[in-house]
């Protein structure tokens, strides 16, 4: 007893701390310094002559090729007929599939009819059918407006479907259980429960529809982004290759940042 | 009104969930259904309840529901099923939306149960922003805005902590007080089943069958008293013991298959 009271306690230590780490947190610094670089390294890189100016321009010059073809207007000459083929297409694509994707969600004859079709025609890639689409429907518009419609079709009937199939059954059995009639529940429950499927399958189908846009325009087309682009290939415009490029990049962020801003305000719930 | 269950029987497929269950379900009383694990209790739930069609049998009525009543069956889920797009308030509301009541009726009834529930100060709140217990509790003003004349309540504590269970049981209590409310509950909580029930149906292992139906003697209001807690625990022990030998009987049964 004594020893033990006489005794002095060992010297404490600090507890070792093993955790922290594999956390992702935003650094908006380096990401700006990044693309900074990058930009910096390629046009040090034309200026002193380590890369041909025919093949890989400065960015200041694609800036400049950018520039001129917003003066004299082509660059809205063909965004505008761009713009125009992917809004049409694209919302045709999504307003068919969304139709027969809730439907097969809903309704069991129609997934058992639907699916085998869509389950086929799903992988074909769409830019294929579109010889077939200019015999059909002509070398205008349509033909391409059609290439981006069951580009987006299937993919939008798909996550349609699969949406629905999300919305928790407890919910559905939910709303049976207060009696709300069948159109109620389709409204009220599961249109609104499938809606987040649906929001994320348009940031696919709109990155479907920019690249049909692009080929489908590479075909027989006189106005368009890919027409522009083609072009200005065979031209060894490369600057203004360059700049179309820079433009699709562009469009790509814009929808992107509708898309979000969509999401933001029909899920605000979330 | 009672409630009459004859004959009810249900299988899933190969699995059968529920044989040849008699039971009645008098106006006015709180009958739990106790069992072991997987013995069919929810289902037995849903076919009382009529969301669930039962493969034999059938489930009658007799009485009337009061006038009042806009929804006379009404259930209270164990995962809440609150719609996470509406606020609570329109939770609430969502029970209403379809009896040819106006919006103004409506709203009048939501304040109504939100203040009974102590929940009017979260009317604008999103399901996501509120705990498990609160959540649970907009399930239940949801289930008392139709005024029901049964109230189908599947596990409704189970998804919760402890101290929540514990407050959400005292409010049951205070709601059920002095009311003739009609309920069948579910749980695997025989102090729950003891502390809410006039009376407590035992299953037996799957497939279901009722194995005994204990009476509740002690009055609710004395129940949470020290007086009365010898008989409280020789109830628990009994209803333990019962579904212990099932739930033994049912473990060594799945290693056998």
């Amino acid at each position: 007893m004594t020893e033990i009271a006489t005794s002095s306690p060992p010297a404490a230590t600090t507890m070792p701390f093993r955790g922290g780490g594999f956390e992702i947190v935003p650094r908006p610094l380096i990401a700006a310094a990044s693309l900074a670089l990058l930009l910096l390294a390629w046009e040090a890189a034309s200026r002193f002559g380590l890369v041909s100016d025919l093949f890989l321009p400065s960015p200041l010059a694609v800036c400049a090729a950018l520039y001129r073809i917003a003066a004299d207007g082509t660059l809205w000459l063909h965004l505008s007929a761009s713009l125009t083929r992917i809004l049409g297409g694209w919302t045709l694509g999504t307003a068919c599939g969304l139709a027969l994707g809730l439907l097969m969600g809903i309704f069991s004859a129609v997934r058992a009819a639907g699916l085998p079709i869509v389950s086929a025609l799903f992988p074909i890639p769409k830019i294929a059918l579109l010889p077939l689409l200019i015999l059909w429907l002509g070398i205008g518009e349509q033909a391409k407006i059609a290439t981006i419609a069951l580009g987006v079709f299937f993919p939008t009937a798909i996550t349609a479907f699969s949406a629905v199939d999300s919305v928790p059954r407890n919910l559905i059995r939910m709303a049976q259980s207060f009696n709300l009639p069948w159109r109620a529940i389709v409204l009220k429950v599961i249109l609104p429960g499938a809606l987040p499927g649906i929001l994320a399958g348009f940031r696919i189908t709109t990155s479907i529809a920019l690249i049909l846009m692009v080929a489908a325009e590479m075909i027989a087309t006189q106005h368009g982004v890919g027409a522009f682009l083609l072009e200005a290939g065979n031209l060894l415009r490369v600057d203004q290759l360059l700049a179309g490029v820079a433009i699709l990049s562009v469009l790509g962020l814009l929808i992107s940042l509708v898309l979000s801003r969509l999401e933001a305000w029909l899920l605000r719930w979330r | 009104m009672d409630l009459l269950v004859q004959g009810v029987g249900h299988s899933y497929g190969k699995v059968r969930a529920l044989e040849r269950v008699d039971l009645t379900v008098k106006a006015g009383e709180i009958l739990a259904l106790v069992g072991p694990s997987g013995c069919g209790k929810s289902t037995l739930l849903g076919i009382m309840g009529g969301i669930l069609q039962p493969s034999e049998g059938s489930v009658a009525l007799r009485g009337k529901p009061s006038e009042r009543s806009l929804n006379p069956f009404t259930y209270v889920f164990q995962d809440f099923a609150l719609l996470p797009w509406r606020t609570v308030a329109g939770n609430v509301e969502l029970a209403l939306e379809h009896h040819g009541l106006g919006a103004a009726a409506r709203r009048e009834r939501v304040s109504a149960v939100l203040a009974r529930t102590k929940l009017s100060e979260f009317r604008a709140a999103y399901p996501r922003q509120l705990s498990g217990g609160m959540r649970q509790r907009v399930g239940i003003a949801r289930a008392l805005v139709v005024e029901p004349e049964i109230l189908f309540m599947d596990e409704p504590l189970s998804a919760l902590d402890a101290q929540t269970r514990e407050l959400l049981m005292e409010d049951f209590l205070a709601l059920f007080e002095g009311t003739a409310a009609t309920a069948v509950y579910v749980t695997h909580n025989l102090g729950e089943a003891i502390r809410l029930a006039d009376r407590i149906v035992v299953l037996s292992r799957r497939p279901g069958r009722v194995r005994e139906i204990v009476q509740v003697e002690i009055p609710r209001v004395a129940r949470g008293e020290i007086g009365a807690a010898g008989e409280i625990a020789g109830l628990e022990r009994h209803l333990w013991q019962l579904i212990r030998t099932e739930a033994l009987e049912a473990e060594r049964e799945r290693i056998d298959d």
